[in-house]
């Protein structure tokens, strides 16, 4: 099971990620979780949102160029070696990740990693295998 | 009276008006009958104009000729203007046009004798001779720069140092070394040797440089103040364009104050864009050339596109020729980056080809004294993505495909949907920054 992130390209311009979540904000879209790849001249802009369909069609109407990515959600303990032993999984399928961010959520205990990867379908199955516990729409949407 | 060395060839350069008037008519004449029988879309044009070579009798018919675009070249790509055969031609030069597609040009032996012998004339007027090193920094290739001013150097007997572009703190070291006594590239580019020479703590007056050549580009008069104090030489400026020869066409002589055409090779006139009709000396309008001596691609009363005025009256430099001013605009919209011709168009091509709308916009500007091209591009659902190596490489690709089209790099930025402005009718997508 994905979980869907809103890809958001953003220029470099002052005050362009004020008016996304402004934007975001009117329509009632509460984020979880955010993450910003940022280089000389733009940025894209990563969220997990509670109701990503709204939300891009939110953006689509502001003019923003938005694409919802497939991305996979894992939750783990929020102790020491936890997500180390995630990621050993998937490099020992020779899985790469191009990018990943984190949130912990209101209950105790509990992290979140979104994860990016080459070979998606793979790393959802052998996550599955290793009892890892994978996040879904639901789960994020009630968070 | 003549003093000699003032001039390549004196008895043309300071010919009187009646006796250049005679040779103007006489090659019009033959040139004409040349464009009627060898090249179809002279023709053509003659036909549909009810027009017989023979109705041309003197210089002061030609503007009864048709005129000839860009376009017409650009349509006859590669050689279907060339009014000779394949064996007849020695040289093939090239520059960009308004598509993409090149605009070629071609040269029998005696036409690249006419182009050096203008050069050679150019480089006397900047007070060159025979035993002077001409130090060449104009690109060589396809492209007009280094090839003109080499033959040019070599017709009048001087040392050609074909040193071409780029490796800078080179350039100087030969400067010095070689004791080079004339320098030629694009105004830019010597401004950045200047830095350059500064830079490596060399005394601009400890060289024994004197005088450069500059063209292929737009400049002006406080440019020509840096120039002259960053490399303590006196500098000329030199015009041209591929389609009529190269540069020589028109040079700048000891006065500084526009330049003198080669009028028994090239017959310029000025011409209102609009109505097309001739205007009267002193008053702006687009220069338009007629190569009355040329023989591959003999062009009748080319559109420049390039605004000045003429001024026909004898110079203190003792040079009959008629007077150019330095161009102020182009009725298009090209621009003329690094010395290189940029048309909007052929961005917007090479956005089409590889799958981008072109909602774009061009910025010029000049930083350490060097051109720099920027094409901001409207980013689209199609070549989004969401991690960076992959828009970075749509970024590579436009930038890859403009330096093949363009023959120069840019740098592409992409930006946000609708935030560059947009026009109805004719589009002004150029922003250009550059004080001159």
């Amino acid at each position: 099971m994905y979980v869907k992130q809103l890809s958001i390209f953003v220029q470099n311009t002052k005050g362009r990620l004020a008016d996304i979540t402004e934007t975001l904000a009117k329509a009632g879209v509460d984020i979880r979780a955010i993450s910003v790849a940022d280089t000389r001249d733009f940025g894209i802009l990563r969220l997990i949102v509670d109701k990503p369909t709204v939300a891009v069609e939110t953006l689509k109407k502001a003019n923003m160029t938005v694409s919802l990515t497939k991305v996979i959600g894992v939750g783990i303990s929020d102790k020491p070696g936890e997500f180390a032993k995630v990621l050993r999984v998937l490099s020992d399928q020779d899985i790469q990740v191009e990018y990943m961010y984190a949130f912990i959520s209101r209950d105790k205990g509990k992290a979140f990693v979104i994860l990016r990867v080459d070979d998606a379908e793979l790393a959802l199955s052998i996550i599955q295998k290793s009892n890892i516990h994978i996040l879904t729409e639901d789960e994020i949407a009630n968070m | 009276m003549i003093d000699d060395t003032k001039y390549y060839n004196p008895d043309i350069e300071c010919a009187p008006r009646e006796v250049l008037s005679w040779i103007q008519s006489r090659r019009l004449i033959k040139m004409v009958k040349s464009c009627y029988n060898n090249v179809p879309l002279y023709k053509k044009r003659f036909d549909e104009m009810g027009l017989v070579p023979e109705d041309i009798k003197s210089i002061e018919d030609i503007s009864k000729l048709p005129f000839t675009y860009k376009d017409d070249l650009r349509d006859a790509y590669p050689f279907g203007m060339f009014a000779v055969p394949k064996e007849k031609v020695v040289r093939i030069h090239a520059s960009s046009g308004t598509t993409g597609k090149q605009t070629v040009v071609g040269y029998t032996k005696n036409d690249i004798d006419v182009w050096s012998t203008s050069v050679a004339r150019a480089i006397t007027a900047a007070g060159g001779s025979k035993s002077d090193l001409v130090h060449i920094s104009y690109g060589y290739g396809l492209f007009t720069g280094g090839l003109g001013l080499h033959y040019g150097a070599e017709k009048l007997g001087a040392v050609a140092v074909p040193v071409s572009t780029g490796n800078t703190q080179r350039q100087v070291t030969i400067l010095q070394d070689y004791e080079s006594d004339i320098i030629c590239c694009t105004p830019s580019y010597a401004l950045y040797i200047g830095e350059t020479v500064k830079e490596m703590g060399i005394d601009p007056k400890s060289l024994k440089l004197r005088a450069g050549i500059f063209g292929a580009e737009a400049w002006s008069d406080r440019m020509r103040d840096r120039i002259e104090k960053s490399l303590a030489i006196k500098a000329y400026d030199i015009y041209g364009l591929s389609e009529i020869a190269g540069p020589g066409v028109s040079f700048e002589c000891c006065e500084q104050n526009g330049l003198h055409v080669n009028e028994d090779y090239f017959y310029p006139e000025i011409i209102d864009p609009e109505t097309g009709k001739p205007l009267p000396d002193g008053e702006y309008g687009e220069l338009v050339f007629t190569c009355i001596g040329k023989e591959a691609l003999p062009l009748l009363r080319y559109r420049t596109r390039d605004v000045c005025k003429l001024e026909r009256k004898t110079c203190s430099c003792g040079r009959t020729f008629v007077k150019m001013s330095k161009p102020r605009g182009r009725t298009d919209d090209m621009l003329v980056i690094r010395g290189i011709n940029v048309f909007p168009s052929q961005v917007e091509y090479v956005l089409l080809s590889v799958n981008i709308n072109p909602n774009y916009q061009i910025i010029v500007d000049r930083k350490n004294d060097l051109d720099i091209m920027e094409v901001q591009v409207e980013i689209s659902d199609n070549i989004f993505s969401d991690t960076v190596k992959n828009i970075k490489n749509v970024e590579h690709t436009i930038a890859q495909s403009l330096q093949s089209v363009l023959n120069i790099s840019a740098k592409v930025t992409l930006v946000e949907p609708n935030t560059l402005p947009r026009f109805e009718g004719k589009a002004n997508r150029v922003i250009d920054k550059r004080i001159l």
